[in-house]
């Protein structure tokens, strides 16, 4: 039979190394969702998401503040704080070498960046968490920054976005990490007695001590489709309940289907729709 | 005392010698009183000379002893029994892993909230290990509240392995339970003392352990994580477990001196599991102490050195 002439019989990638063809990089995207290949432009354009099937590539302060500030423009805030290392932690590897590998390859100083500017037209103060650095897990820079960043907000009376992306505390820095929750929301706290709006905006991947802490403490909690939100990763579920998890399980829809989500929005509407929040909380 | 950890090894030898001699002297009529009052003496000895230096990991097996007082015995004793358990979130259920309920502490009406483990293998799944689920930090939150609306002061025992990774308390919000606890708990009007007198892991410990103050019994550990899944986590095995231990500077002794806790309250030599009734002294000690020197404090005060002393946690650089 002719069909079978067509039928693959080994699969996979059968190149060698030495005889792959390199495509340009910087011109295409290959999305890891649907593996379709489009244009970078066409990918920027569409706010770093698949023009085919919506996948929200992971993506950074930079990013972000590009497409959220007015023009792009913005004021960081306490740009210059770095991690120690109190405990000086080793376990394969040094802690601080660690640190200075993340910094290396990311060009950033530690796992979020926090800046003030305009949306709109309106002031508006921004922390963003960077996956890239260490996982964005939560250090004491971390809960500094986002102290400090929640501070400028109460003392001129801005509102505050806080965009998370992390895989929760960082465990080089111990239970100085795990009070860094504490340290946030109760910082939260003061800026919800002062009656300042704060929105989350919930990110692939919020997880452990920051979903437990300032993530879900948003006045209004929104979230980009299909990012993965909970305070155990599905894979520790999976282990002690011995079952494989429900399809769709600790994704933004199942946590706005239960409640804990305001609205799921596409990252082309981040902007109008924050903005709009902001309006609904000051007209 | 019936288990005997690994190091405690020697004091199980003398142990068994002592409970032989006892038998003897019961069967034959023999009378070895001396030589069990000098076994008893070098069982003490043993017990001080272990537990002078234990190692971090010691600790995190002392913490789990079988027989380490659970919170409900602490609620019962510093009440000398004037306690009464109140149930339920009020929204879904009732958390066993979390209990709570009002207590007279020396003439004195407290909120006492906190983790429950179980003493035997039906009690520990009754009680879910210690692992408290959503409605668990809810019902604690409800009996914050009700503390505060009568103006009682509130102590919190955490002894938590963490909070529950299951379905249903992802379904219910976990994280958001959690959260929520820490921003009101920053805010309640009333005195908020917490002590670890067992296990402290992670957000399921913190989550009722935001306070004016936290102390850390002496063979209690505190930390984001427990050294085994730390271990698996760095290390991808749990055989580092000791040395994750070590690292993660979990004891009473590192926390105290990184300013993460606010007091360390001594156990008897050979821990709590082996005198229970010392423990409880020493805990009742600590919390009327604070609640005294509490009185004089408003609650404006309390609120603003509470919000505070989180925000000085931390240690980072300036470049």
């Amino acid at each position: 039979m002719c069909a079978a002439w067509f039928k693959r019989i080994s699969r996979g990638i059968q190149t060698p190394t030495a005889k792959k063809k390199e495509t340009p990089e910087g011109l295409w995207y290959n999305c890891p969702s649907c593996k379709e290949v489009i244009t970078v432009e066409d990918h920027i354009t569409n706010s770093w998401v698949c023009t085919h099937c919506d996948y929200h590539h992971r993506i950074g302060s930079k990013e972000y503040f590009q497409l959220l500030f007015d023009e792009g423009k913005f004021k960081e805030l306490n740009a210059k704080l770095v991690s120690a290392d109190p405990l000086k932690f080793v376990d394969k590897k040094k802690y601080t070498d660690r640190l200075t590998e993340a910094s290396e390859k990311t060009g950033l100083k530690d796992a979020v960046k926090t800046a003030h500017g305009l949306i709109n037209g309106r002031r508006i103060v921004i922390a963003c968490m960077e996956f890239a650095f260490v996982g964005g897990s939560m250090g004491a820079v971390v809960g500094e920054k986002i102290s400090r960043a929640i501070d400028y907000a109460l003392k001129n009376k801005i509102p505050l976005l806080i965009i998370s992306k992390s895989g929760g505390a960082r465990m080089m820095e111990a239970a100085y990490s795990l009070m860094q929750m504490a340290k946030t929301s109760a910082k939260l706290a003061l800026l919800d007695k002062a009656k300042i709006p704060y929105i989350s905006l919930l990110t692939d991947p919020t997880t452990g001590g920051v979903s437990a802490s300032f993530a879900m403490l948003g006045d209004v909690n929104i979230a980009e489709p299909n990012a993965l939100i909970g305070f155990a990763g599905p894979r520790i579920i999976k282990e002690t309940i011995g079952k494989d998890l429900p399809e769709g399980f600790q994704r933004s829809e199942f946590l706005k289907e239960h409640g804990f989500i305001d609205s799921i929005v596409h990252r082309n509407a981040l902007k109008s729709e924050i903005s709009q929040l902001l309006k609904f909380f000051s007209e | 005392m019936n288990t005997f950890l690994e190091f405690e090894q020697p004091i199980e030898e003398l142990y068994l010698q002592q409970q032989e001699l006892i038998r003897k002297q019961e069967e034959n009529g023999t009378d070895f009183s001396s030589e069990i009052k000098s076994l008893e003496s070098k069982i003490n000895e043993q017990r001080k000379e272990i537990y002078k230096n234990l190692s971090a990991w010691q600790k995190v097996q002392v913490s789990r002893h079988p027989e380490r007082p659970h919170a409900l015995s602490y609620m019962e004793a510093l009440s000398g029994g004037e306690f009464t358990e109140l149930h339920g979130d009020r929204y879904f259920s009732d958390d066993k892993a979390i209990v709570g309920g009002f207590g007279i502490i020396d003439g004195q009406s407290v909120m006492m909230i906190g983790h429950q483990k179980g003493a035997n293998t039906k009690m520990r799944q009754y009680r879910n290990f210690g692992m408290a689920r959503p409605e668990g930090y809810r019902k604690a939150m409800r009996l914050m509240r009700l503390a505060e609306k009568f103006n009682k002061p509130i102590v919190t025992l955490i002894d938590t392995p963490g909070a529950y990774p299951g379905v249903g308390a992802e379904e219910r919000g976990q994280s958001q339970a959690i959260a929520k606890n820490l921003m009101d708990m920053a805010m309640l009007k009333v005195p908020i003392i917490c002590v670890v007198i067992g296990e402290g892991a992670s957000g399921g410990a913190l989550g009722i352990g935001l306070g004016d103050k936290t102390y850390m019994l002496e063979h209690a550990w505190y930390s984001v994580i427990s050294p085994e899944n730390c271990s698996a986590i760095l290390w991808r095995t749990w055989d580092f477990k000791e040395q994750a231990a070590e690292s993660l500077k979990l004891t009473a002794k590192d926390m105290l001196k990184n300013k993460l806790i606010d007091g360390i309250i001594k156990e008897p030599i050979g821990g709590a599991h082996a005198f229970p009734l010392k423990a409880f002294e020493k805990v009742k000690k600590a919390v009327i102490q604070d609640i005294e020197s509490f009185k004089k404090v408003s609650s404006e005060k309390m609120i603003d050195a509470r919000i505070k002393k989180y925000g000085a946690m931390g240690v980072y650089q300036t470049m």
